[in-house]
């Protein structure tokens, strides 16, 4: 029998860690995320993992690689000025394929921004949060109860793809209390993806060695399994090349290993679609305004739907190109001046969508939406 | 016998691509007979390094290994010892590594006296990048950021890890590897943040424009600016001056462990009481 819970996003991204495996948390306090280190700095200590401030976002994220190096489940949570910090270090756990679960709550940007209010302004930071080539995989929470699903999804997501995985929340989803409905303790442990181990003979242990759209393996430490991480390109054992053919393979295949199983990661929610002959596209805490500006739109006989990407990166392609095809009146609402917009427009091939966008920290009411609507 | 390196490398990765005579050598192979004495398996062994010349050290000693980003060796040595409390964890940085770009994390590794032992490669230069000013390139030398002689005033490692809170402090050059050994033996069995500041020669990129043009005078420099802390300690400020003693400057066995620290959090939780430290 499914859950239900009073808590707050933040703390529901903290819950679903633990149950999902994660074993350790490093960081440092950032608004509006803090309160993700505030409760699973109690929980793991209690469920036997460990969780530690660091002195800085950097070694926030750099002692939680280590720990996943070591083979543990491991998570960091942070805002955009965080994500920022750490971006360098992103890109070692991408090139050296180590899992982590990054939780990104989003705040008012660029800079110090607006730091208590809300904001979707790293969607394209999530996209390319590094230097190099990569393929992100971006999860957006659209409600409480996602808010724990999509981070347990991640953790199973990191460690199938050997990558890290984002979660973005948004200030209001992050600090928003009500009920959320959650699957069983059960359920979510049935649900677990274990990294994949290598078991055959030491002295044949090949970690990077793999097809050339599949994740490196990557057994834990000190059980025998000796090798090399570094965030030099790298040949099959890890270790530091500049073989022209070797990087080669080495950057497609974390290209591909993404691409090529896009329909493991994308996901969506459709929203009274079927009939609709205006299409609402929305993500993240704008959603829960756009869903009741339709129930109201609704209620006057409108016929306005929505659609809402969970997966972000890569995108609900299929899913955006056959909505945009066959629905002529869409609006795009984000909070940001239109960063997820590029993509529908790159997805369609249109350039004729309606938006609304607000990026001054406040979110956009349902009665906003309700009057663009009905202007279009 | 001659002592046998080879089960302790990764000989495949021979040669280095430290210079010929470079220091760095002694130094890994001091680190090698000191886990051997200790009789420590290299199954439990994970060695951090960062970026630098003293960034390869991790390439070529065979254990669990990581060479991470510049100057956040620390930093991943943390998790990976918060992670596996009973694993043995080592750090290896340069000066520009351990001391400039982390030197935020190494000061936040003492003051936690996490069970770490960190390496400090010193050689007073960014050598691999082709000598660039370091936090410990002395006043007046040439580097290529300050072709009129470096004006920025050297850090002391090792009152650093002290001020910090780092529980064992050792300072040592290359010159004399026996004791080196001996010094990494100490630390290395040491509960608690382990600093070593080792001097060695970068006759090649510190060397070559401040006429240490060979590793041997780039020694006898090192030699003229070391001395053993029992001599230094009877020295006037005046005479102390440009000298840095060697030897074990501290060890407080009775400082709290971070990772014993955190044991008594989870018992903490388990009990329902405050931490007992």
């Amino acid at each position: 029998m499914a859950r239900e819970i009073i808590s707050t996003g933040n703390d529901l991204a903290a819950i679903a860690s633990v149950d999902a495996g994660c074993e350790f948390f490093g960081g440092y306090p950032l608004t509006p995320s803090s309160e993700v280190m505030h409760t699973i700095s109690d929980l793991l200590p209690a469920a036997g993992g460990a969780s530690i401030q660091m002195e800085d976002e950097i070694a926030g994220i750099c002692c939680a690689i280590g720990a996943s190096m070591s083979g543990k489940r491991s998570l960091t949570a942070t805002s955009g000025p965080g994500i920022s910090l750490k971006a360098e270090n992103i890109g070692l756990a991408y090139i050296a394929e180590v899992p982590l679960v990054i939780v990104n709550v989003m705040r008012g940007g660029p800079s110090t921004g607006l730091p208590t209010r809300v904001a979707q302004g790293d969607i394209l930071q999530a996209k390319t949060p590094t230097h190099g080539d990569y393929k992100s995989i971006t999860l957006c929470a659209g409600t409480l109860s996602e808010c724990y699903t999509e981070t347990v999804r991640a953790y199973n997501l990191a460690d199938r793809f050997m990558q890290p995985v984002f979660v973005l929340l948004d200030e209001t989803i992050g600090h928003m209390s009500g009920k959320a409905v959650l699957p069983t303790l059960e359920e979510v442990k049935a649900g677990i993806v274990p990294r994949k181990v290598f078991t055959g003979d030491a002295a044949d242990y090949k970690p990077y060695e793999c097809e050339n759209d599949q994740p490196a393996v990557l057994n834990p430490m000190f059980e025998g399994y000796r090798y090399h991480f570094t965030g030099l390109h790298h040949d099959a054992n890890g270790h530091p090349t500049e073989d022209e053919q070797a990087c080669d393979d080495l950057i497609k295949r974390l290209f591909r290993k993404v691409e090529n199983y896009r329909d493991e990661i994308e996901s969506n929610e459709e929203y009274m679609i079927d009939d609709a002959e205006i299409v609402i596209i929305a993500y993240g805490s704008m959603a829960l305004s756009v869903k009741e500006a339709v129930n109201r739109l609704r209620a006057d006989g409108i016929k306005v739907g929505m659609f809402r990407p969970i997966t972000l990166w890569p995108s609900p392609e299929k899913r955006i190109k056959e909505i945009t095809d066959k629905v002529q009146k869409i609006l795009v609402t984000e909070l940001n001046l239109g960063q997820y917009l590029e993509e529908i427009e790159r997805v369609s091939g249109r350039r004729d969508f309606d938006t609304l966008f607000k990026a001054n920290g406040r979110p956009i009411a349902p009665v906003e939406i309700v009057e663009k609507v009905r202007g279009m | 016998m001659a002592f046998n390196y080879d089960q302790y490398l990764r000989t495949n990765k021979m040669p280095t691509l430290w210079c010929w005579g470079c220091g760095d050598g002694v130094i890994l192979k001091a680190f090698i007979r000191a886990v051997d004495k200790l009789g420590w398996n290299m199954d439990d062994i994970c060695v951090v390094s960062g970026i630098g010349c003293s960034g390869r050290f991790s390439s070529y000693v065979n254990c669990n290994t990581i060479h991470t980003t510049h100057g956040r060796t620390i930093a991943y040595a943390t998790g990976v010892k918060l992670a596996n409390p009973d694993k043995k964890v080592f750090c290896v940085t340069g000066d520009g590594d351990g001391l400039a770009i982390g030197g935020n994390h190494t000061i936040h590794g003492c003051r936690r006296n996490i069970n770490i032992n960190h390496i400090v490669i010193n050689n007073f230069i960014y050598g691999l990048t082709n000598s660039q000013t370091s936090p410990t390139t002395p006043q007046g030398m040439w580097t290529v950021t300050m072709k009129r002689g470096n004006i920025d005033p050297t850090f002391d490692a090792c009152n650093l890890a002290i001020g910090a809170g780092a529980s064992f402090v050792a300072r040592e050059t290359m010159l004399d590897p026996k004791k080196l050994e001996r010094v990494f033996v100490k630390g290395f069995q040491h509960n608690g943040y382990s600093f070593f500041d080792i001097f060695s020669n970068c006759h090649v990129n510190l060397g070559r424009k401040n006429k240490m043009n060979s590793a041997m005078a780039n020694l006898e420099w090192i030699d003229s600016i070391s001395i053993a802390k029992t001599k230094f300690d009877k020295m006037s400020e005046e005479e102390q001056k440009g000298l840095f003693p060697t030897g074990i400057l501290k060890q407080n066995t009775e400082a709290a462990e971070y990772t014993d620290s955190y044991e008594k959090v989870k018992q903490a939780h388990q009990n329902n009481t405050l931490v007992q430290l």
